[in-house]
């Protein structure tokens, strides 16, 4: 499967995912398949289980059953770093940044993460061009290029959450799992960020959570509703629209 | 010595105090006797062992986040090693130093490798636990002199006829030399990738293991480099005393080398070389003084640490910094 674009491969597959805790059960029997190159959105009310789902995929969290695929490997016991430098990139639904390093060190981070293994202990990073370059690139991408040298932590809100896209970006991995990249945001940050989305869509595969349905609507290929930790509802965006058991338990009068 | 320093540095308010900090370790053999006080080169020998200690204390810490309150074990373990060789009648540097500091490695992987499966208090109980086993360990030692201690007769032997230890300013100066060479490697070390990663864990270990970091083996890592330069001072140490006890490893030797990075400034380079310096003088001048005070030099000095922890944010290099701050907005 590596290396061919059919787009109708799969690039990540979850099957009957189970996860507990204690009595409750965040992740019931969970299946989906996300093709490659598409925008797979999951939607659902607070405490669904959208960022448990994540948590698992991304591995800071075991399941306690099921399978998850990624890229043609079985990686349902493999460690966080080992699943990010496959190429399997996420973002964190609360900022999870270095706030005591600069926006330009954070990507520098990111993507010296997957140029092998660290140890290396004498020459100083800051004379590596072939590190700096690529993250200042990275940075006028999201459209932070005038910002690289303010410290993280003191970047506004929607700064914040631009290098948290930056920083899952930076290692041009095979595919992105994101977790409410607009948490936040106000109308203005959350068009930017859409329009910015909808820029890389194609580029690399996405599985996104989000609570803002006209992101939403406006950028998956496949919708998946998940309440309860159980997927109600699987399909394309007017399929979910019209769909009314979807109205009832999510969408509402919407 | 401005090879070793970055001249851009240098003009920083820190810099300043670091250049004369150094100039006053270095010239002390010249400075105490001409002002009539010999035994500060002593003092002075001393403390740069100890600054040797924080300075590697400093680098799982202040840079790592590691607060281990246990990195006087290894300061014991390099002590130990040379006096128990010498008792053995083993003198021969080239024997002792390397044999010193792989012990003091394989006891930072075990030490650390158990340690590092623990975070915040837990770590630091646990560090603490493991040194107070090897304190135990020491104190049974009958043949070394349990609570005793052990005398060593012979300092460490180079066999190289002008490099003679036995030679007090050839010691002073090799301390000097091994202090400069620990803080340059801390700087080369902290800026270096392996460094950005340590740094990285420190202020967000989950988010380094989400870019693709297995963060406890880089910082295992940075524990056994402590662990090893710690053990260097506590070759000098051995050296310089001509005796060493369980007292070297004891809980509070591990504490006054937090106390000393603390003070002059956790994860700035050169910080806990003035806060070893500070703290040795400190103690010094409290506990020479006549009288009341003079007795009961801990009733000042406890009291002092607490307000420089609770209130110098960033140690004497974080307070110079801010005063010289100030100073040059008001103008
Ligand atoms: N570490 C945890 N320990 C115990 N319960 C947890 C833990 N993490 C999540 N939960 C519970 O699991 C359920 C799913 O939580 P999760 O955070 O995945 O929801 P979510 O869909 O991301 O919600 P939101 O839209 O608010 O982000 C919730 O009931 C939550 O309380
Ligand atoms: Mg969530």
């Amino acid at each position: 499967m590596t290396g061919v674009q059919d787009p109708l491969a799969s690039m990540l597959s979850a099957e009957s995912l189970i996860k507990n805790f204690g009595g409750i059960v965040a992740t019931d029997s969970l299946s989906f398949d996300v093709a490659q190159g598409e925008i797979h959105a999951i939607i659902g009310p607070n405490g669904a289980g959208k960022t448990t789902l994540i948590s698992q995929l991304s591995g800071t969290l075991m399941p306690d059953g099921g399978q998850i695929r990624f890229d043609g490997s079985d990686i349902t016991r493999m460690t966080a770093p080992q699943r990010a430098r496959r190429g399997l990139a996420r973002s964190f639904q609360i900022t999870s940044i270095f706030k005591d390093f600069s926006a330009l060190d954070n990507v520098v981070l990111a993507i010296q993460a997957h140029r092998g293994h660290s140890f290396r202990f004498w020459r100083p990073v800051v004379d590596d061009l072939s590190l700096r370059d690529p993250a200042r690139a990275v940075l006028e991408e999201v459209g932070l290029g005038a910002r690289a040298d303010v410290l993280a932590g003191n970047l506004a809100h929607g700064e914040q959450r631009q290098l948290e896209i930056a920083m899952a970006i930076a290692s041009e991995p095979k595919m992105l799992l994101l977790d409410e990249p607009m948490a936040g945001m106000g109308p203005e940050e959350s068009e930017r960020m859409t329009a910015y989305l909808r820029s890389i869509k194609g580029r690399y595969t996405m599985l996104l959570v989000e609570h803002d349905m006209d992101a939403v609507f406006a950028l998956a290929d496949t919708i998946t509703v998940l309440v309860y930790g159980r997927a109600i509802a699987s399909g394309p965006p007017d399929t979910i629209r019209a769909n009314a058991e979807v109205r009832a338990a999510y969408l509402g009068e919407d | 010595m401005k090879v070793l320093l970055d001249i851009q540095a240098l003009k920083t308010p820190r810099g300043i105090v670091a250049t004369i900090v150094v100039l006053l370790c270095g010239l002390m053999p010249i400075i105490a006797p001409a002002i009539g006080e010999s035994f500060y080169v002593d003092v002075f020998a001393r403390t740069m062992i100890w600054a040797i200690a924080a300075v590697s204390l400093n680098l799982i810490m202040g840079y790592g986040g590691m607060i281990s309150f246990g990195h006087a074990a290894f300061f014991g373990i390099g002590a130990y090693t040379i006096g128990i060789l010498a008792f053995h009648g083993v003198t021969s540097a080239w024997v002792q130093w390397p044999v010193a500091l792989i012990l003091s490695a394989l006891v930072g992987l075990v030490f650390g490798a158990i340690s590092l499966r623990t975070k915040g208090v837990y770590f630091i109980m646990i560090t603490l636990a493991l040194a107070q086993m090897l304190y135990f360990l020491s104190v049974s030692a009958q043949r070394y002199g349990s609570d005793d201690g052990l005398t060593i007769n012979d300092r460490s032997d180079f066999g190289i006829g002008f490099f003679n230890l036995d030679d007090d300013l050839t010691l002073y100066y090799l301390i000097f030399a091994v202090l400069l060479l620990c803080v340059y490697v801390s700087w080369r070390i902290v800026n270096s990738p392996f460094g950005m990663v340590v740094r990285g864990a420190k202020s967000n270990d989950n988010r380094m293991q989400a870019l693709g970091y297995p963060t406890t083996r880089y910082k295992l890592t940075a524990f056994v480099i402590a662990g090893v330069m710690c053990g260097m001072a506590g070759v000098l140490d051995a050296n310089l005393e001509e005796f060493v006890s369980p007292d070297a490893l004891n809980w509070p030797r591990s504490g006054e080398m937090i106390f000393m990075v603390v003070l002059g400034g956790m994860g700035s380079l050169f910080g806990p070389v003035t806060g070893a310096v500070v703290f040795w003088l400190l103690q010094d001048f409290l506990a020479n003084w006549r009288g009341f005070i003079g007795d009961h030099w801990a009733i000042i000095f406890g009291p002092f640490l607490i307000l420089v922890v609770l209130f110098a944010r960033g140690g004497i290099h974080g307070l110079v910094d801010r005063l010289f701050s100030r100073k040059g907005g008001a103008q």
